[in-house]
């Protein structure tokens, strides 16, 4: 490959680089935006939706367990305002009123107990033995005694078991005394586990100090730090319920709700993982990115295949523009050519006449009387009739260079055929009788004129002739041309009988810059510009070839309403070029 | 009394005596010229020249300009056009222009005679028509 060629391809290499580049920025930008704007928006929508439902779960708990609460204190408020202090410091009492209470409300009430003012429970129902217990030193009893009505913290206490007290003080002879209940932990439990959504959602209690109320079903961390960061920003937010997403110590990210119960005393905490919670969403956006991918890669090999074809006929195009400014230049290049040899063959033909005048002037002087005894006398004549005979003959060739060489262009004129085949045939039988190839003519007589340009048709056979002429230039051979009327068109063969065209080539034996002759003989024009000049005149031009057997042109010119000839030309005719 | 007297007009000054030579052993009086100026020159001369033989290709005034100045001047004149190489356009000119006929290089003698000939004989017929014309005139206006 030679640099130029080097330095074409790779522009065109470029304009592809450069056109698939433009359609796909062109085609990728809106898409982008607007799935993205899209997706964005349905995001938003989405979280807002999950973010709605998972704010009424919480409320909706947060009042059921709120209520829960405060039924079970008005229930213990209730039987300590009921009764008096020394009925039910009798501990059968009490256990009747264990026995109501856990036949109306199943197992929530576990054990029932009075304890006096110096934290010593006088009396107990239920299933511990926890009568004359102590509870002076208790967290809870010091809470309680300072309090009207109590609920403490979950805690394990004497029993070593994890349970809250609903307690309600009451006064006695000057003294206080508590009235207290124990509530089923596993009961209490159950209303907050129950939340479940998902494979992730679950909920939990938290009192003031981070600590878990509620027994938990996954080990989630004791991360602390989010859990007092929940409840400071469930003080500081205004809402019931608070939400927000952070990532936990594993590094996941996390959906909490929170809301408080027992007037801010316990916060309700519902957490779930994101990606489950937002587990619809992610799937639509996986779909989303899947089309997406789908139709980037749609697009990006529809930017290569069209860029492609774009550029190859771009560059075809070029080619074509290449070869008509070739076929411009060739038609230069004959044009001078022609010019030079009209220069040339009226040069010659001026000497010419004149040797023939001379000789003819010789031939005249023969005839007086003087020279009539001559011996030699035929032998003169026999010499100037050659001598007359040759400058005719030079006469033809300089008449034929002239009229083919005459202005090369491409106006068009009444052109006869025959005529211009017969010429050609003339120019190129020099070359004929070298190549030993034997050119003959079968003319239809008679053919109507053509409206073409005379030159142009010259360079189309002179063209075809040639190519037979080189084909069969090692064997020899016959060159026939033969011409005929066919309806509206003239048929012109070509036929030799020489080596053929291969199959393979036969195809492309009109395209430009195709040929089989060696470096530099040919240009691969010659065909490709007959090709050109014969589809311009509204003809046709094909070939048939078998290998060995030789090839035929059949060029097919179609007849246009021929105007008749005029009659200047009609007059001309009897004396110009005969 | 010569056949014609013919005017030989071509640059070509071998070609002039030649013909000249040729031209006047067939009987023609021939007068010569070497170019388009000249040529006029000879018929400004001699008013009695029947026929010119006129080289189109010729250096200076070209034949047809010299064509056109001698139809101008001389319009009975008949003139047999002679070129090396003929294109119809040329032919076509010369004929518009009033040339009698049009012949090319090197040409057959007696082609070039029976033109020169016929030349001659046309412009007798002219001038006899143009006395025959006076004279009916003259006649009339006698009359």
């Amino acid at each position: 490959m030679n640099p130029s060629q080097n330095s074409t391809s790779n522009y065109y290499r470029a304009l592809t680089r450069k056109m698939i580049l433009t359609v796909i920025i062109v085609s990728f930008a809106p898409m982008i935006l607007v799935s993205g704007v899209i997706f964005d928006q349905f995001r938003e929508f989405y979280k807002e939706k999950v973010y709605a439902h998972l704010r009424v779960l919480v409320r909706k708990h947060q009042r059921t367990i709120d209520s829960f609460l405060n039924e079970k204190m008005s229930d213990i408020r209730f039987l300590a305002k009921s009764y008096y202090f020394e009925e039910l410091r009798d501990a059968t009492f009490l256990q009747q009123r264990l026995a109501l209470l856990q036949e109306e409300y199943d197992t929530v009430f576990e054990d029932l107990g009075v304890i006096d003012a110096r934290g010593i429970q006088v009396a107990y129902a239920g299933p511990f033995e926890l009568a004359r217990a102590k509870y002076s030193e208790a967290d809870w009893f010091k809470k309680a005694i300072g309090t009207q009505y109590f609920i403490s913290d979950v805690f394990l206490g004497l029993r070593g078991l994890p349970h809250f007290i609903v307690a309600v003080r009451q006064k006695y002879e000057a003294e206080h005394w508590i009235f207290r209940a124990t509530i089923d932990f596993a009961f209490f439990n159950n209303l907050v586990t129950s939340i479940r959504i998902g494979k992730t959602g679950f909920a939990f209690i938290l009192n003031r100090e981070g600590e878990l109320q509620t027994k938990q079903l996954f080990d989630i961390l004791p991360s602390k730090e989010i859990y007092m960061d929940l409840i400071r920003k469930g003080k500081d937010s205004t809402e019931d319920v608070h939400i927000f997403e952070q990532k936990d110590a594993l590094n996941k990210k996390n959906i909490y709700v929170s809301a408080f119960l027992k007037n801010g005393d316990w916060l309700l905490v519902y957490q779930q993982e994101s990606a489950d919670a937002f587990a619809d969403l992610n799937r639509a956006q996986y779909i989303a990115v899947i089309i997406f991918l789908v139709g980037g890669i749609a697009i990006i090999t529809m930017a290569f295949v069209l860029s492609r074809r774009m550029v190859n006929r771009i560059a075809r195009a070029d080619r074509e523009k290449e070869m008509m400014n070739q076929q411009v230049i060739e038609t230069g290049k004959l044009a001078t050519i022609g010019e030079l040899a009209a220069g040339i063959a009226h040069e010659i033909n001026n000497p010419v006449a004149i040797m023939v005048e001379e000789a003819g002037w010789i031939q005249d002087l023969l005839e007086e009387e003087e020279f009539r005894q001559s011996e030699n006398l035929d032998e003169f004549n026999r010499a100037l009739k050659q001598i007359n005979t040759q400058g005719k003959r030079c006469k033809e060739i300089t008449h034929k260079l002239l009229s083919f060489a005459r202005k090369t262009d491409s106006r068009k004129q009444q052109v006869q055929i025959n005529e211009l085949i017969e010429d050609v045939v003339g120019l190129s039988s020099q070359r004929a009788k070298y190549s030993n190839v034997v050119i003959s003519t079968k003319l239809e007589k008679d053919l109507p004129a053509l409206q073409a340009s005379e030159t142009e048709l010259q360079q189309v056979f002179m063209n075809l002739i040639n190519n037979a002429l080189d084909a069969m230039e090692k064997k020899g051979g016959t060159l026939e041309i033969a011409s005929q009327l066919n309806g509206a068109h003239i048929e012109i063969d070509i036929a030799d009988n020489g080596p053929g065209i291969p199959e393979a080539n036969l195809a492309r034996i009109f395209d430009p810059f195709f040929t089989t002759k060696p470096v530099g003989k040919g240009t691969g024009l010659g065909l490709s510009i007959c090709y050109g000049i014969i589809k311009k005149m509204g003809g046709d031009i094909d070939v048939r070839s078998v290998v060995d057997m030789g090839t035929k042109f059949r060029i097919r010119l179609p007849l246009t309403r021929s105007a008749g000839e005029t009659g200047a030309e009609k007059s001309l005719k009897g004396f110009d070029l005969h | 009394m010569a056949k014609a007297k013919v005017l030989l007009v071509d640059d070509e000054v071998p070609f002039v005596e030649t013909m000249t030579k040729r031209l006047t052993k067939r009987g023609l009086e021939i007068l010569s010229a070497f170019s388009g100026e000249e040529a006029l020159k000879r018929l400004k001369e001699n008013d009695n020249i029947e026929v010119i033989i006129l080289d189109v290709k010729m250096p200076g005034m070209d034949g047809i300009q010299a064509l056109r100045e001698i139809k101008n001047s001389h319009p009975l004149v008949e003139v047999v056009m002679l070129t090396g190489h003929a294109t119809v356009e040329t032919a076509i000119l010369g004929m518009k222009l009033g040339a009698f006929d049009y012949l090319m290089k090197p040409c057959d003698m007696d082609l070039l005679m029976a033109k020169v000939t016929a030349a001659a004989m046309k412009k007798r017929q002219h001038e006899g028509k143009i006395v025959e014309a006076r004279l009916k005139e003259i006649t009339s206006r006698m009359a």
